[in-house]
């Protein structure tokens, strides 16, 4: 004990100049190491060892599980209905829900980037619904579409956009537009975030000079604005495709992917596979079906950027 | 900009439509968390004759009572609490760390790190659930709050990560490097220099891991079992299909669970676009 604290209080007289050297030449890894270890210890041989199970055969309660299957898993997805009708669905969740997010997102953080009385409460009110647990925004609007205890339904169809005012999440046919809605809400928040951020790190100087040339504030949005703000667009539509393209929590709290598996999305697919059937062999198969598609749309993506930006 | 060059009837125009389209989004916004502090405060037999009055004609706040005396929910609030806060505290630390040696300095594999830390933000969680079940059955970290705050804590490092780099970022090096000259080892100057230059970022990383944390449904369901170690957002669910009749109380401990995740929000969000508006610059 008493040695240690002698080590301790003397270390530079002890141990020289080459030990400071080293501690130099590896401080930076000493910063970055707690998170490496826990990236690679909770994600990546998690990760890798789901990536074995897509393989075998592992149902949590059954002890005679476990046993190679080779690509039995894969052969079934392929012909799985559920599955085809789930991708099907992710498909039109992500678009129309980032479509919403994205222009409604924008349009808030431009209306935001202007000084005027009252912005800063504004901004932190509309702002509230990315602070709104997942679960909680799932549970809330499935309240709001049911026409008991909610007027949503009854201004919907005063509006001519329902027939009649019913519980949109109970009828096959629009019970998607139900956790989409709730989506946006949810979403919109974020886009006008990172929007506005780019938005303000625009210099003020450049648009003092368009509007001194004479340029319309619609030039100037399409020759300035735009511009400035592709990247972080690029960037921002590409992550929020693949997180919500993931994002299970609101459906399986509205409709749980029913009626008749009308909003199941893949991810919503695989955490029934896992929880309620407890066969997380087929449910790790697809995961990594999923895994591979977005990893596909993520690297073209970042092609079709890379040869856009070439061409300019 | 290049509003003076207009007349004062296009400008009442323009701002009559500027704050038209922000009442909306004010609306689209708060009508529903409105909406749920309105069920919350009806009395249950009120609840169906005046389901879709905008304001019952009796108040009353034995939703909340109830909720709080009757149910398990203070427990499930407790667990909440600790494990948000635990895996807030935990990960702006971690992040802090791996942010700064991303903003000072250059060195052999940072690009690897930075490439794998956007990976994790790539793939679909729910892969995760099954092989993180099983290696941590075998370690007693299922069924246990420590469990959901080592999960939860890897899971937030990458973004938290990014953000804290942008704060160091929009630091000059001049600082440190001045304090280092003086004596101090830089450890001596990222703790007397640059921390209390940060503590808004630091603010923002927390405040966003803690929402993330206090949000989190599908792992805090598939891990824990146990009723002493479920969370809100588990208990809350569970009550919805145990009790699926009682509105009132529903929305009261829903209300509830967003109060903590409201009043970090509040306090960080302004500093959240500061933070990202530093990376923006950067490039």
């Amino acid at each position: 004990m008493t040695a240690a604290t002698d080590l301790g209080t003397h270390p530079a007289s002890r141990q020289g100049v080459t030990s400071r050297r080293f501690l130099s030449r590896f401080e930076p890894y000493f910063y970055a190491a707690p998170a490496i270890v826990l990236l690679v210890t909770v994600m990546m041989v998690p990760l890798v060892v789901g990536l074995t199970y897509t393989v075998r055969d592992i149902r949590i309660l059954n002890p005679f599980s476990g046993g190679y299957v080779g690509f039995a898993h894969f052969e079934a997805i392929w012909h799985d209905q559920n599955f085809h009708n789930a991708l099907y669905n992710t498909f039109w969740w992500t678009v129309s829900s980032l479509f919403f997010q994205f222009f409604l997102g924008l349009t808030l953080a431009l209306l935001l980037n202007r000084t005027f009385p009252g912005r800063r409460i504004i901004q932190s009110l509309v702002f509230l619904p990315w602070a709104v647990p997942a679960f909680l925004s799932g549970l809330n609007w499935a309240w709001m579409f049911n026409p008991v205890i909610s007027p949503l339904p009854q201004w919907l169809f005063t509006l001519g956009i329902l027939s009649e005012p019913t519980n949109i999440l109970s009828d096959p046919d629009l019970a998607m537009w139900g956790p989409i809605i709730a989506n946006i809400w949810f979403g919109i928040p974020f886009f006008a975030i990172t929007l506005l951020a780019a938005l303000q790190s625009i210099p003020g100087e450049i648009y003092e000079a368009a509007s001194i040339d004479g340029a319309s504030r619609k030039q100037q949005f399409v020759s300035i604005t735009l511009p400035f703000l592709a990247p972080t667009i690029a960037i921002t539509l590409m992550l929020r495709t693949i997180w919500i393209a993931n994002f299970a929590d609101l459906i399986i709290v509205m409709t749980n992917g029913g009626p008749a598996d009308s909003t199941q999305i893949v991810s919503s697919y695989i955490f029934t596979q896992a929880f309620r059937r407890l066969d997380f062999g087929y449910a790790s198969a697809i995961a990594a079906v999923l895994l591979v598609l977005l990893m596909a749309y993520a690297v073209s993506i970042i092609f079709i950027r890379r040869s856009l930006l070439r061409e300019t | 900009m290049a509003y003076y060059a207009k007349s004062k009837g296009q400008r009442v125009v323009d701002w009559s439509v500027h704050y038209g389209l922000l009442a909306c989004y004010l609306f689209f916004a708060l009508f529903p968390l409105f909406w749920l502090f309105k069920v919350a405060v009806t009395p249950t037999k009120l609840l169906y004759s005046e389901g879709i009055r905008m304001w019952p004609s009796e108040m009353t706040w034995t939703n909340f009572t109830q909720v709080m005396t009757d149910t398990d929910f203070p427990q499930f609030f407790i667990n909440s609490a600790i494990v948000s806060g635990s895996t807030a505290f935990i990960s702006t630390l971690i992040a802090a760390a791996a942010g700064y040696s991303f903003s000072r300095f250059h060195y052999r594999g940072k690009a690897v790190i930075i490439v794998l830390m956007l990976v994790t933000q790539m793939f679909p969680l729910v892969m995760l659930i099954a092989p993180i079940f099983r290696i941590l059955t075998p370690l007693g970290l299922t069924d246990s709050l420590l469990g959901l705050v080592v999960v939860y804590t890897a899971f937030n490092v990458p973004f938290a990560t990014f953000l804290m780099q942008s704060f160091f970022d929009g630091i000059p090096k001049d600082l440190e490097e001045a304090a280092m000259i003086d004596g101090n080892t830089r450890f001596g100057a990222l703790v007397k220099i640059i921390f209390p230059l940060t503590l808004p970022g630091i603010a923002a990383t927390l405040g966003f891991v803690f929402t993330a944390a206090w949000s989190e449904l599908l792992f805090a369901l598939m891990l824990v079992s146990s009723p002493d170690a479920v969370t809100f957002p588990v208990g809350l669910l569970t009550f919805v299909s145990k009790f699926s009749v009682d509105f009132g109380q529903m929305m009261a401990a829903g209300f509830l669970a967003l109060i903590p995740a409201a009043i970090f929000f509040f306090l960080i969000q302004r500093y959240l676009v500061q933070g990202l508006t530093a990376g923006a610059v950067k490039g």
